[in-house]
C-alpha cells in the first residue's frame, strides 16, 4: 500500500499514543518520542516497524508520540493511521493480529 | 538599691563562676520597659529577623512543608538569604515539592550546599538526580528526621516556621487566620529543637493566641509576612481524591483485606496515607464497620477529609494528625477536641519515648515500585529520577501490625511490581500485603494473614505471579543506566543508610 495523504490516529492521553503518518519517497523513517523511552523505546519502534511491514508500507514518515501505550495499542494506532493515509485498504486482516 | 543589696555580700566568698547580684535588668534588659518586654521578639522585616537570628554561612536552616505545593515560605526565605549574601547553607526542610524548583538557582550559586529532606518532586528532583549537587542529599522518613536531629547528626541552627497566626510572644497555630494548613506536626519538632526559632506569621493576633501548637517558650523571633502559603494547593499532587475506577477497585480490595486479615475488631486503629487508592480506602471501610458494628479507636497520620467523615459518623474515636491533607481535615482540627495535633516525634520517631506508629493495626501505603521481596520504592521513578517522598512510609510499616501496600499493577506501561526495586526505601520484611487491580499477594512471612484472606475468598496469589502478569502486559523494561556517582543517600528511620540513588546517565 502507498501512503498518499497525511493522517493521524490516537490521542495524547496516558497509556495511549499519537501516530502521524506522512507520504515520503524512498525511505521509511520513524521518529519516536516516548515517556518510557529509557525502558521501552526500542520495543515500541520494533512493534511499529513490524506492523508497517505487515501492511507493506515501505515509504513513509511516521511520527509517534507515546504516552506509555502497551504493544497492542501501538499496533492498533499504527494500523489505523495507515488505513486513513491510503486510498485503497488491501491489508490481510488475518495476518495483522 | 542594687548597691545596698551588694553591701550584704561584703567579705563573703562566692563560689567560682557565680556572680554577685547586679540588678533585676542586668541579665534581662528587655524587662526595662513595657515596650521591650512585650515586643522584644517582633522584627520589622524578614531581613531584620535573619540578622537577629545570628545565622552564619555554613549553618543549617529548617522549614516545615505542611502547605505542600502551596508553600510560599521556603523559596521566599532562601531568596532573601541569597540576596543578603549567605552561602554554604544546609537546607533541612521536613520535605520539598515541585514548587521548590526555584531552589535550583540557589544550589548552583552556592547558597545551598547540602540538603536533608523527606523527598523531592519536579524540576528540582530532576536536576539533583542529574548531578546538580556536589554532596549527595539525605532522604529521611518523617520519624527518621527527628531521630537524625536528636542524635546530633542534623543540628537545626535557625528554623523558619510559617504559621497562620501568632502573638507577639510566639504562641502560634495554623488552625486560625486566613492561611490554615491545619496541623503543625512537622514544625512542632523544629520549634522544640532548633537553636533559634523564627516564626513567619501571616497574621499577628492579641496575646495569648490559642491553641499554641508552637509555644512562646520555644520562639526567639516573630516577623509578619504577607503570605505563608496557599492552603488550596495542599491536596495537589500526592494527596488527592480519586474518581479513577481502577483506583477505586484497588481501594475496595484493600478494604476487603482490612476486613478479613484478622485485625478488624472493635477498637482497632488505622492509617490510610496518601495516594488515590489509599485515600479512597477510607470510603470503602465505612459500611464494613457499620455492618460488623465496630468502631476504630483512632486514625493516625496524614489526615484527609474521608477520615474526618468517618469520625463524624462515630466510626473513629480520635484522630491523631501530624499533617492535615485538605481543608476539611484542617477545619476539623480547629473545631473538634477529639482531633489531636501531634508532632512527627510523637507520630513516628523510632527513638521517641512513644511513637503512635507502634500502636497502629493497619496502614494503607502507596508504592512506585514493589519487588519480589516486597521491598518498596517511593522515591525514584522507573527512569531512576527522584520524584517522591519517603514520608512516614518506612516508619509506619515498621510499627504497624499489618502494613498494606496498594497500587495498580502497571502505570501506563510501567510495571509497579518489579524484579528488583530501583531504590529501596522500606524493607520488604515489614510489608504484609500487596493489593493490586490484578490480585493480592501476601508476604510469605505472614502465612496467618494469607490463610484468612484465602478463607474469605479474596483473590490471593503470589507476588511472582503478579510480576509475571505485569511483564506479560508491558514487556520486560530495559534496565535504567546509572553513573557510579551517588546523588542521594536513603536513610532508614534508625539513621542507617538503606540504599543510595545514583546519578542517571
Amino acid at each position: 500500500m502507498k501512503i498518499v495523504r497525511e493522517a493521524l490516529a490516537g490521542t495524547l492521553e496516558s497509556s495511549d499514543l499519537m501516530v502521524r503518518i506522512t507520504p515520503r519517497d524512498g525511505e521509511l523513517a520513524i521518529v519516536l518520542q516516548s515517556e518510557v523511552m529509557h525502558q521501552f523505546g526500542a520495543r515500541i519502534e520494533a512493534v511499529a516497524r513490524e506492523c508497517l511491514a505487515k501492511l507493506g508500507i515501505t515509504e513513509a514518515l511516521v511520527v509517534i508520540e507515546d504516552k506509555g501505550a502497551l504493544d497492542c495499542v501501538v499496533a492498533a494506532r499504527v494500523q489505523t493511521a495507515v488505513s486513513r493515509a491510503v486510498d485503497e485498504w488491501t491489508a490481510d486482516w488475518s495476518a495483522l493480529s | 538599691m542594687t548597691a545596698a543589696i551588694r553591701e550584704r555580700l561584703r567579705g563573703a566568698p562566692l563560689p567560682q563562676g557565680v556572680a554577685p547580684f547586679a540588678g533585676v535588668t542586668a541579665n534581662a534588659p528587655h524587662l526595662a520597659t513595657r515596650e521591650t518586654k512585650y515586643g522584644r521578639k517582633l522584627c520589622n522585616s524578614l531581613e531584620d529577623a535573619i540578622r537577629a537570628s545570628g545565622l552564619k554561612n555554613g549553618m543549617t536552616i529548617s522549614f516545615h512543608h505542611a502547605f505542600r505545593e502551596g508553600d510560599k515560605t521556603i523559596n521566599h526565605v532562601v531568596d532573601t538569604l541569597a540576596a543578603m549574601g549567605f552561602r554554604d547553607l544546609t537546607l533541612a526542610p521536613s520535605s520539598l515539592l515541585s514548587c521548590n524548583a526555584p531552589l535550583i538557582e540557589h544550589i548552583k550559586s552556592g547558597v545551598i550546599r547540602r540538603i536533608y529532606t523527606s523527598g523531592m518532586r519536579g524540576k528540582l528532583a530532576e536536576a539533583i538526580s542529574n548531578g546538580l549537587m556536589e554532596e549527595p542529599i539525605n532522604v529521611h522518613s518523617h520519624g527518621g528526621r527527628v531521630h537524625l536531629i536528636d542524635r546530633g547528626e542534623l543540628t537545626l541552627d535557625v528554623a523558619f516556621l510559617a504559621v497562620a497566626t501568632a502573638d507577639a510572644f510566639g504562641n502560634a497555630n495554623a488552625v486560625s487566620g486566613r492561611s490554615r494548613c491545619g496541623s503543625l506536626g512537622y514544625a512542632m519538632v523544629d520549634a522544640a529543637r532548633a537553636k533559634t526559632v523564627v516564626l513567619l506569621a501571616e497574621e499577628l493576633v492579641p496575646y495569648p493566641n490559642a491553641p499554641a501548637s508552637i509555644r512562646q517558650d520555644q520562639v526567639d523571633l516573630v516577623v509578619k509576612v504577607d503570605q505563608i502559603g496557599d492552603p488550596s494547593k495542599i491536596s495537589v499532587g500526592a494527596a488527592r481524591i480519586t474518581s479513577n475506577p481502577r483506583e477505586l477497585l484497588i481501594a475496595r480490595l484493600a478494604a476487603d483485606v482490612m476486613e478479613h486479615a484478622g485485625y478488624f475488631e472493635d477498637g482497632f486503629s488505622l492509617q490510610t496515607g496518601t495516594g488515590g487508592s489509599a485515600t479512597a480506602t477510607a470510603r470503602f471501610i465505612e459500611h464494613r464497620m457499620m455492618k460488623k458494628g465496630i468502631k476504630a479507636a483512632f486514625a493516625l497520620g496524614g489526615i484527609t477529609g474521608s477520615i474526618v467523615d468517618l469520625h463524624k459518623k462515630g466510626l473513629i474515636g480520635r484522630i491523631l494528625d501530624t499533617q492535615s491533607f485538605d481543608a476539611v481535615a484542617a477545619q476539623s482540627l480547629a473545631d473538634n477536641p477529639e482531633h489531636w495535633e501531634i508532632s512527627t516525634n510523637t507520630y513516628a520517631n523510632l527513638t521517641s519515648k512513644g511513637a503512635c506508629s507502634d500502636r497502629v493495626d493497619m496502614v494503607i501505603l502507596s508504592a512506585l515500585e514493589i519487588d519480589l521481596n516486597f521491598n518498596v520504592n517511593v522515591i525514584t521513578g522507573s527512569d531512576g529520577v527522584m520524584r517522591g517522598a519517603s514520608g512516614g512510609h518506612s516508619d509506619v510499616a515498621a510499627g504497624a501490625n499489618l502494613p498494606i501496600v496498594v497500587g495498580p499493577l502497571i502505570r501506563s506501561r510501567i510495571p509497579t511490581v518489579v524484579e528488583r526495586c530501583t531504590t529501596v526505601v522500606t524493607p520488604g520484611e515489614t510489608i504484609g500485603v500487596l493489593v493490586t487491580d490484578h490480585g493480592i499477594a501476601v508476604n510469605p512471612n505472614r502465612p496467618d494473614v494469607s490463610e484468612r484472606l484465602k478463607a474469605a475468598g479474596l483473590p490471593v496469589t503470589s507476588i511472582e505471579d503478579l510480576y509475571a502478569r505485569a511483564v506479560a502486559l508491558t514487556g520486560k523494561p530495559q534496565p535504567v543506566e546509572f553513573l557510579d556517582r551517588v546523588v542521594g543517600l536513603i536513610r532508614y528511620r534508625d539513621g542507617s543508610v538503606i540504599d543510595v540513588v545514583r546519578q542517571v546517565k
